[in-house]
């Protein structure tokens, strides 16, 4: 077979927050890494990310690491693996501070040190007052989050393949992975990367819903090639819906605004927050905040004409406050919703934002999976870090600012953890042709001719059933026609054909491969809410009001090949200190 | 509504045409922006390329040239647009396919302006001290999103696009000559010295009128001018 090969040590798909900081950590270490990235890495999502990234540094307020532990516990709904929640709070003073270091240009409070806001679900004293823990470089963080460790990279001499797709993971009869196919998006020639160690840290699988927060980019692509190389995905019905994307259009607004002092009111003008969570209110959970909205419209107190919005009220603030720590929400929503935040308040609604569950991996980044000898067992070279992955420190529900934390803790844990098996491991085992097949068969049904539904066709009525049958409120009635239309779907894919063959930039091609991911993740999704029947965090029953912890304080894992969901335990025990046991969750 | 998009594709063409494609008007609403229209026209023919990811002006991925003019598609209001909208790809750069350029030559131009933060003191154990002063002169250089808006809209550049270092880069190197924790000021005016690098600028300011950012490369070229200048006496 004539396909090019190149050799490195670890090879990273991804080049947002997680990818950069993994990669970084190795480049430092003198390992010969490869950053494959289908975007130039400054364009990947984690530059979207606004609000900050929580670390009790207590520059505003006291605080310490196992009230930020706690609080993450308690978002989790309790789902949380609690040895890698203390690990990530433990890690984040420490890691918000080598940030720094790499020239993040946080803002800054009078005494020098970096300003830190309020953010929902955060506390002191383990529930007591609101704690302000989330760093911020005014509300673009992960711009400037994703630019300094790209920068950093630069200076590193990491080797980036920018505008490269991978298309599967290769690995042998023992199930080690071996490295990837990728694809030159700008020729569309095909490459093999052979590495010693694979990460994935691709993000999340946004784009499975019609209406979201996220990037076009974001289809699960990781996840999807974690699926089909037969690793299952942990805890997928845990979908986050975000309480305040601009209604109708879905960009996000930063918790940050709430955080800034804004709140929520609805057609009467109350603010009706005061009523679902009477301590935290605006800054619930955000779970808890978007399952208040939708109430709130239910129940006909919606704004708008259609009574289909809530309002996002900051114009009682002082417009200075909005210039300095919201510039870019205040352009946004001026450029999206025609609104001047500092005049009139802006309409919002839960919009899907962030895929909880993921690749399954424990705290070191290592792939795990039932294979033999237990749920957890090591896929040899295998790694996952960020939003693809679960590890779980977000459980059923995240919080604001851990996302931006979890994809620096473990992006480096696993940097590190690479570093110790390449210690160890110094050769390349070898990957026989035939381990290329599977991905050359994906690639190979685009060329294809002839007639049949069109990517598009396919993926717009994929997004409109995740939306409408996988939303904030969940139902067994909704969940099961949802899983039924949903693999009717998935048993069209064969038939879609491309029109465009070509090879120079064919974007056609790439949203083709990013469909059969979107439809792999969207399978597991659907198959997964439709199993639990509780509610925790964000997957909410309506016919299983109450969260259940005797039947279901378990993860779960949907596996492709069978097309089932199985459980595992939750990691109940952290590292060093007691378990936060299971208490009633209210805010 | 009618447009006119710089078709290309190396592999079938021999040389570069514009495409009229029309949206029927039941498809539009008042609240778009270009990105909206073009993945319409793209669900129609799904040939026609270009670059986007976030659709919010963040990524910087859809820089093109609108109606003469360098613009984000994705925050350009569809109808603040005259018709037939005129699409071509950002001038000064090699076209790969359609409205997709080749970027290399002004990502190496920004890599060349060493776009780390550089500080030699021992680490400390926390964040370097940054008075909130000292952090407000990075207003206004951090925010660039690299989407080349500003470089393909430079004459200076198209005329010197190996030499020149182009708006885009010369604002990251402002970026970190104003940071008051990087330490290089020496090493990065040395770097820029010469009769092009920094000097083919002739304060033409398109970069100013078309960044999506609302940025002012100008500005920062003038600084690192002046402060030049006052090392140099």
């Amino acid at each position: 077979m004539n396909i090019p090969r190149r050799q490195f040590d670890t090879l990273i798909i991804g080049a947002g927050g997680g990818g950069l900081r993994a990669a970084l950590q190795l480049s430092q270490a003198d390992a010969h890494v490869a950053v494959v990235s289908k975007v130039f890495p400054t364009r990947s999502h984690t530059v979207a990310a606004q609000g900050g990234v929580n670390a009790a540094l207590a520059n505003v307020r006291p605080d310490n690491w196992h009230w930020h532990m706690f609080d993450t516990v308690k978002g989790s709904d309790y789902l949380g693996d609690q040895d890698a929640i203390e690990y990530m709070c433990r890690a984040a003073p420490k890691a918000v501070y080598e940030l720094e270091h790499f020239g993040v240009p946080f803002s800054r409070l009078d005494n020098g040190t970096i300003y830190q806001r309020q953010f929902g679900g955060q506390s002191m004293n383990f529930g007591g007052e609101q704690a302000a823990r989330t760093c911020a470089a005014a509300d673009r963080t992960g711009h400037a989050i994703l630019q300094s460790l790209y920068q950093q990279n630069i200076r590193a001499k990491t080797h980036f393949f920018d505008e490269y797709f991978a298309v599967d993971l290769l690995h042998n009869q023992e199930g080690s992975i071996l490295g990837a196919l990728v694809l030159n998006i700008a020729t569309g020639e095909k490459l093999v990367i052979e590495a010693k160690t694979s990460l994935l840290a691709t993000g999340g699988a946004g784009q499975i819903f019609r209406t979201n927060t996220n990037a076009l980019i974001n289809t699960g692509d990781g996840m999807a090639m974690a699926l089909r190389a037969g690793i299952p995905l942990q805890d997928m019905e845990f979908f986050q819906f975000h309480p305040t994307g601009i209604a109708g259009k879905g960009m996000l607004v930063s918790e940050g605004a709430r955080g800034e002092g804004g709140y929520l009111i609805n057609n009467e003008g109350e603010r009706f927050m005061e009523r679902y969570a009477p301590n935290a209110r605006d800054l619930a959970s955000r779970d808890v905040v978007s399952r208040a909205i939708v109430t709130e419209i239910r129940k006909g107190r919606g704004c708008g004409p259609n009574k289909d919005h809530v309002l996002l009220k900051l114009d009682h603030l002082d417009a200075a406050v909005i210039r300095k720590r919201l510039p870019a929400i205040r352009d946004l929503v001026l450029t999206f919703a025609n609104v001047d935040l500092c005049d009139k308040p802006a309409p919002v609604f839960p919009t899907a934002h962030y895929t909880m569950g993921g690749i399954p991996t424990n705290r070191f980044g290592e792939v795990v999976a039932p294979i033999e000898h237990g749920p957890e067992e090591r896929i040899p070279g295998l790694y996952a870090v960020g939003e693809c992955a679960c590890v779980s420190v977000h459980g059923g529900n995240r919080l604001g600012g851990n996302s931006l934390l979890d994809i620096i803790v473990f992006g480096r844990a696993a940097g590190n953890q690479i570093i110790e098996y390449l210690g160890e491991n110094h050769y390349h085992q070898p990957l026989e042709d035939a381990c290329l097949a599977p991905a050359l068969q994906r690639l190979a049904h685009w060329e294809q001719t002839g007639d049949g539904e069109s990517v598009d066709a396919l993926r717009k009525e994929l997004t409109a059933t995740m939306e409408s049958h996988c939303g904030v409120f969940r139902t067994e009635e909704v969940l099961s026609e949802g899983v039924e239309k949903i693999l009717a779907l998935q048993k069209r894919l064969p038939d879609v054909r491309l029109r465009d063959h070509s090879k120079v930039f064919n974007t056609a091609r790439i949203e083709a491969l990013e469909l059969e991911n979107l439809m792999d993740v969207a399978v597991a999704t659907m198959m997964s809410a439709q199993q639990r029947q509780e509610s925790r965090g964000a997957h909410s029953r309506i016919d299983f009001p109450e969260r259940d912890d005797v039947n279901w304080l378990r993860h779960s894992l949907y596996h492709k090949a069978s097309n089932s969901v199985d459980y595992k335990p939750v990691r109940m025990k952290p590292i060093t200190v007691e378990t936060f046991p299971p208490k009633p969750r209210t805010y | 509504m009618k447009f006119s998009i710089y078709r290309f594709d190396p592999e079938h063409d021999q040389s570069p045409t514009m495409q009229v494609f029309e949206l029927d008007d039941d498809l539009l609403d008042s609240e778009m922006m270009l990105l909206d229209a073009l993945l319409l026209l793209k669900a129609q023919d799904e040939t026609l390329s270009f670059r986007r990811s976030c659709g919010e002006g963040v990524c910087g991925s859809d820089g093109m040239n609108v109606n003469g003019r360098n613009a984000l598609a994705c925050i350009t209001p569809l109808f603040s647009l005259k018709a037939p909208v005129v699409i071509n790809p950002m001038p000064g750069l090699p076209v790969i396919r359609d409205l997709i350029v080749d970027m290399e030559q002004f990502y190496k131009q920004y890599r060349s302006v060493r776009p780390y933060l550089i500080n030699k003191d021992p680490e400390p154990e926390v964040e370097h001290l940054q008075s909130p002063a000292d952090r407000d002169r990075l207003d206004g250089l951090y925010e660039c999103i690299l989407c080349g808006c500003c470089s393909t809209a430079c004459p200076s550049f198209w005329w010197n696009p190996d030499k020149f270092l182009g708006p885009a880069a010369l604002l990251q190197s402002w970026r970190f000559l104003a940071d008051s924790r990087d330490q290089a000021t020496d090493e990065r005016l040395a770097n820029l010295d010469g009769p092009f690098k920094l000097f083919r600028c002739h304060t033409i300011m398109n970069c100013v009128e078309v960044c999506p950012k609302g940025l002012n490369p100008t500005q920062a070229i003038g600084h690192i001018k002046e402060l030049m200048v006052k090392r140099s006496i």
